[in-house]
């Protein structure tokens, strides 16, 4: 497999191997996926389909982008990779590429380009209704949605390297859905984090989660990967409300670059995830985006 | 208890923070100026180092960096760390980003490539095994990973890698080409892998005797700590490590 991070997308081949898992392939093991993974934390991820917002956001301190596509018909399946190129020679911060639910192909073709991480993405659609990518079988991390922690756990399971716990996406900017599944992932986290070994097999049990992985939780008292929130964040409280429930960071959606001054309101966010704490810092973040 | 200083601002600080715990050492994270005062020695983790320079520059705090370093402070810069201490670094965003420097080398951002060319390696290194023990080797994270292209001659090279071969370096680059990947000059430490991803404290533990070395005359009027509220938080629960 070309992994050169420069390829040039006409040249890149597929690695030819069955689509079926491939148990052959070398996995990392949870813990190498999480460390190569711990980088983001602590920062905001905008979603952008210009290279003008790319820009915009790396030089307001996002940590990492997500591209998508701004064509209305195109917006429901894996971006062009020829823009990916485009975007690398843009900005020098990690690129994020979304694919389908279950897409193998669609995430081959985005680690043959060479992204730095791959969003398999319900949001954007789903290709395969029964299965979630086998994301061990890759050596590009994943990011992965959840809206609760049962969902978490299995994506873990399957290699998500990160959990995107998501909420509606819409321009609206309601949170509230995306509050409410945070707040169920971090009260189940904190409620298996205060029960006993035999306690928690139990309760993995009951809520159908691997019992392997909610004894690692339990002992952790979180995630044991990188947790971001998204959907609807699109002030500087709202990241920092996401940041006081216990998230590791935040995406912004793409609506944020159609109000005024969006430089001022994404570094306005960078800040607020880094001083939740501080109600002070926070008024400076919120002051004058509108 | 020795307190170490931990900037911050984005990325591996709470990582940092668990290594320095596991070896009895209290790490304070520091987001302001001010916080400096309080601190004798600073360690500047990995993450996205643009963040940090743009969070840096928000918070006024690259003054109080480089006066940190010019006084002669310890200060170690792991991945994104090393980036901001050096006085020279390339492959930057358009138009640069803001660095503390005072490491006199030049620093390739991320000459190993992408988040997919992150690997772990083996690098040899005696300094760390004669002053801590342990092997002779350190299992080195290289997460989007730069590395230092050339050094001053005051500048102690620790550990260096082969060049990747890219295309990322201009020149020829020859079979036997070698990069260098952690560097010591006087109370400045650098590494370009991520020591506190690993279960390996020897990196610490090396960090926190310079940190001795320097001696108790590090603050220089006693200064009262302030309970800072907006710093006060719950503790943020580790993320696993590679061990």
């Amino acid at each position: 497999m070309d992994e050169d991070a420069t390829v040039g997308v006409c040249n890149f081949t597929f690695p030819r191997m069955p689509v079926q898992s491939r148990v052959n392939a070398s996995r990392m093991c949870t813990s190498l996926i999480s460390s190569r993974t711990h980088m983001p934390r602590g920062g905001a991820i905008f979603e952008v389909s210009r290279i003008l917002d790319a820009k915009i956001a790396e030089k307001a301190g996002a940590c990492a982008i997500v591209l998508s596509q701004s064509i209305c018909f195109c917006n429901s399946r894996m971006i062009d990779p020829s823009l990916i190129a485009k975007f690398k020679a843009a900005v020098s911060i990690p690129i994020i590429a979304r694919v389908r639910v279950g897409h193998v192909v669609e995430a081959e073709t985005l680690q043959a380009v060479g992204v730095d991480f791959i969003d398999e993405s319900e949001i954007l659609g789903t290709a395969d209704k029964e299965n979630h990518i086998n994301k061990g079988d890759f050596t590009c991390p994943f990011i992965c949605g959840s809206t609760n922690l049962g969902e978490a756990l299995e994506r873990i399971k399957e290699g998500a390297a990160m959990i995107r716990t998501q909420g509606i996406e819409s321009i609206s900017g309601d949170i509230a859905t995306t509050v409410q599944n945070v707040r169920s992932v971090m009260e189940d986290i904190k409620l298996l984090h205060n029960m006993s070994e035999e306690e928690r097999l139990e309760f993995s049990g009951e809520i159908g989660v691997p019992s392997e992985l909610a004894a690692q939780t339990g002992r952790m008292g979180r995630l044991p990967v990188v947790h971001f929130a998204a959907g609807g964040i699109v002030t500087p409280a709202d990241a920092a409300f996401m940041m006081i429930l216990g998230c590791d960071g935040v995406f912004v959606g793409p609506e944020m670059f159609d109000w005024p001054d969006p430089y001022k309101r994404a570094r306005g966010i960078v800040e607020a995830v880094n001083r939740y704490n501080d109600p002070n810092a926070v008024v400076v973040a919120m002051s004058g985006l509108n | 208890m020795a307190i170490v200083g931990v900037l911050a601002l984005q990325g591996s600080f709470n990582e940092h923070i668990a290594a320095l715990r596991r070896l009895g050492v209290k790490g304070v994270e520091i987001r302001k100026p001010e916080q400096l005062r309080n601190v004798t020695s600073l360690i500047i983790p990995g993450g996205e180092s643009t963040t940090m320079a743009k969070l840096a520059e928000s918070y006024n705090l690259f003054p109080a960096l480089r006066e940190f370093v010019k006084m002669g402070r310890p200060v170690w810069g792991t991945c994104a760390g090393l980036i901001l201490l050096s006085n020279n670094a390339v492959g930057q965003k358009s138009g640069g980003q803001g660095l503390i420097g005072g490491l006199n080398c030049t620093v390739h951002r991320n000459l190993f490539g992408s988040q997919l060319q992150s690997f772990e390696a083996e690098l040899l290194v005696p300094e760390i095994a004669s002053s801590e023990g342990g092997p002779e080797t350190f299992c080195g994270v290289f997460i989007r990973a730069p590395a230092i292209l050339e050094v001053g001659k005051e500048v102690q090279v620790l550990a260096d890698y082969p060049a990747p071969s890219n295309g990322l370096l201009e020149e020829n680059v020859e079979e036997e080409r070698r990069v260098i990947v952690a560097v010591r000059q006087g109370n400045i430490l650098a590494t370009a892998f991520h020591p506190e991803l690993t279960a390996d404290t020897r990196w610490h533990s090396y960090f926190l005797k310079m940190a001795d070395d320097t001696g108790e005359e590090a603050l220089s009027s006693p200064v009262a700590i302030p309970v800072d509220i907006s710093c006060v938080q719950q503790p943020r629960n580790d993320l696993p490590i590679y061990r």
